[in-house]
């Protein structure tokens, strides 16, 4: 078995809210990854992808609050350590993130090379600027950017190559793990091919070990990472490989999203899609029992009573449903 | 438990949409109901200049659904600007119902626009902050000319309009457009579309900030508007796999102009264009393979 490079043990952090009330956005969350491989977060909006993406850092800040739980970087435990520490020690060198406004990161008065130059600074190495310009030159080239990209300002840059260069400066240090909130969700579809194309590049060179995916796009994903998650209202409640959670999904809430996809593709236009009905629960007050039950057609009074825990059924997969594999597959067949 | 037992209990808001009679209807036949020949518009900013939109010739039929597609720049919002009066062709003529659209005095231009709605990306900002939601869909019935209708007539008219689009219409009244969430936001302005009837409706990427589970949820409520009432829909979008689940005919621009055109099956599974071979071939699919050994990561360097 490899070894696992990401591990996260029942992580719970909540927001606190300006009136003190407590708000449980990423709820007993535990997920590991193994060296080489990439894994997506799926869910709509508000669901806690973002949030997990930032509590997985060990690094925060409020109104976010860290509350109980492990997170193991390559047999480190950074959870609970001081933000300090972890900007010095964890960022960048263990996990890099990109955020989803990654494009406008850069402060436009100073030149990209500058920032390298920050990164070590941050992490206090001993480099000099032209040993530093001689790596940053060497990993452009690389990664397939122009080194003449070094001397100029963000906004000379075009949309595409901007988040490119993001991706390259926030992995100098190779990270063992890189987390993509949404890294192409604003550029056109053939610039965000060649930002997937890089990230996997970086990948297959071992520039980064592992690679958390963040996206509501459920076909990039299905493209981009080995294994998929889906979340909903700060849980887990599907984990599979992207063929397996694309093409069979368990869980009546990941099968609501699988059917919502649109593709280009023949006979994709004569199937119906399917919506989910209503809106994911407040976490403010979440409810007793399952927190897709007031949504999910198959719902039974028990259901909104007894909350289900994430079950392990083999192979990497895991899915939280009162329901057993065997029934909800029939249900499903039957309805085709 | 037994599987029977699973019951389908909740009323299932999903199965209550159909694609309609036939989904490769010729629409060909139908009565044209905008068209465009030559139109452009031309940008000046300072000394330079940029053909937004170059002379571009379309024929969009009664009923038709018709879907725009481009990526960012490719001018489908200065298009949809002149579809709506919002802005006026530097060449060319627009047609409206066969005749040449006249918008030239404001009273013309309203008059044209109870024939031309639209709906837009952003929900949030499609509103009135200080309006309340019954006042909103009164606004659509008093512009049909409902003004003197009695207030029993008009709330039932607002219901009807709501269950449409699965609103209540009950729990809505005193409610303000911000305390909605996007998808029912844009839930209420297919409502008030529903009220005003128009001959055409142009969604502009009306989906892009939702999700994708209440976007479907958006699709077929166009669809099914479209099925109804039979008014024309010009559906703008970047997104491709999107514009051949929903539309009957597919234009595809580039640099301000149509590279390609027709029906959808036509110009999704066999384009011809070189765009459009791209476009289809950059986009991720879940039956073909994405490849990526073939992306040139030097390119434009």
């Amino acid at each position: 078995m490899a070894k696992k490079i990401l591990e996260v043990h029942q992580l719970t952090t909540k927001y606190i809210t300006r009136q003190g009330e407590d708000v449980y956005s990423v709820d007993h969350v535990s997920l590991d990854i193994e060296e080489g491989k990439s894994l997506g977060i799926a869910g709509e909006s508000g669901c806690g992808k973002s949030t997990l993406a930032l509590s997985l850092m060990g690094y925060y800040f409020a109104p976010l609050h860290y509350t109980s739980g492990e997170i193991i970087v390559d047999g480190k435990n950074i959870s609970g350590l001081d933000p300090d520490t972890v900007r010095k020690t964890v960022l960048g060198s263990e996990i890099a993130y990109i955020p989803q406004a990654a494009m406008n990161a850069m402060n436009p008065t100073r030149k990209v090379g500058k920032f390298i130059e920050d990164v070590m600074q941050a992490h206090e190495i001993k480099m000099t600027k032209k040993e530093i310009r001689d790596m940053a030159e060497e990993r452009f080239a690389l990664l397939g950017l122009p080194t003449e990209a070094l001397d100029k300002h963000s906004v000379e840059l075009s949309g595409g190559m901007r988040q490119r260069v993001v991706i390259a400066i926030s992995t100098i240090l190779n990270p063992k793990v890189l987390i993509a909130d949404e890294p192409s969700s604003a550029l056109d579809v053939t610039s965000q091919k060649m930002v997937i194309k890089m990230m996997k590049d970086m990948m297959a060179k071992g520039l980064v070990k592992s690679m958390i995916f963040i996206t509501h796009e459920l076909p990039l994903l299905y493209n981009v990472t080995d294994d998929i998650m889906v979340m909903y209202a700060g849980q887990i409640v599907e984990r599979g490989s992207a063929h397996e959670m694309v093409f069979d999904p368990i869980h009546p809430y990941s099968r609501g999203l699988m059917r919502s996809i649109l593709v280009p593709e023949e006979g994709t236009r004569d199937v119906k899609l399917t919506a989910i009905p209503g809106t994911p629960p407040n976490l403010k007050h979440p409810p007793a029992g399952c927190r897709f039950a007031d949504r999910c057609r198959y719902a039974t009074p028990a259901c909104k009573v007894v909350a289900p825990p994430l079950l392990d059924i083999g192979g990497g997969r895991t899915y939280r449903c009162s329901f057993s594999v065997d029934q909800l597959r029939e249900v499903y067949q039957n309805e085709d | 438990m037994k599987t029977e037992e699973i019951a389908v209990a909740r009323e299932d808001t999903r199965e209550s949409v159909t694609f309609g009679a036939d989904r490769n209807k010729d629409f060909s036949k139908e009565p044209l109901c905008l068209s465009g020949r030559g139109v452009t518009r031309v940008f000046h900013t300072g000394k330079t200049t940029t053909v937004a939109v170059d002379h571009v010739d379309f024929d969009f039929h009664h009923g038709e659904l018709i879907s725009i597609v481009g990526e960012s720049g490719s001018g489908k919002t200065t298009l949809s600007k002149m579809l709506l009066g919002l802005l006026e062709p530097t060449e060319g003529q627009i047609f409206f119902h066969g005749q040449p659209r006249d918008i030239s005095t404001n009273a013309k231009k309203k008059e044209y626009w109870k024939g031309i709605q639209a709906i837009f990306q952003d929900p949030f900002s499609s509103y009135n902050v200080f309006h309340k939601i019954d006042s909103v869909l009164l606004d659509c019935i008093n512009m049909r000319g409902g003004k003197s209708l009695p207030r029993e007539k008009k709330v039932e008219m607002m219901t009807e309009a709501c269950s449409f689009v699965n609103l209540k219409f009950a729990e809505l009244t005193n409610k303000y457009p911000f305390e909605l969430s996007g998808g029912q936001m844009q839930r209420l302005m297919i409502a008030r579309i529903f009220l005003l009837k128009p001959d055409i409706l142009l969604a502009d990427e009306p989906t892009s900030m939702i999700d994708a589970c209440s976007r479907a949820t958006i699709l077929d409520m166009l669809l099914n508007l479209r099925n109804e009432t039979g008014m024309t829909v010009i559906f703008i979008t970047h997104d491709i796999g999107l514009a051949y689940y929903i539309s009957d005919s597919v234009y595809i621009m580039e640099h301000g102009k149509f590279v390609e055109s027709g029906k959808a099956d036509k110009v999704i599974l066999e384009p011809q264009a070189p765009y459009t071979k791209r476009l289809i071939s950059d986009v991720p699919k879940i039956h073909e393979p994405w490849d990526l050994s073939t992306v040139d990561l030097t390119a434009g360097n």
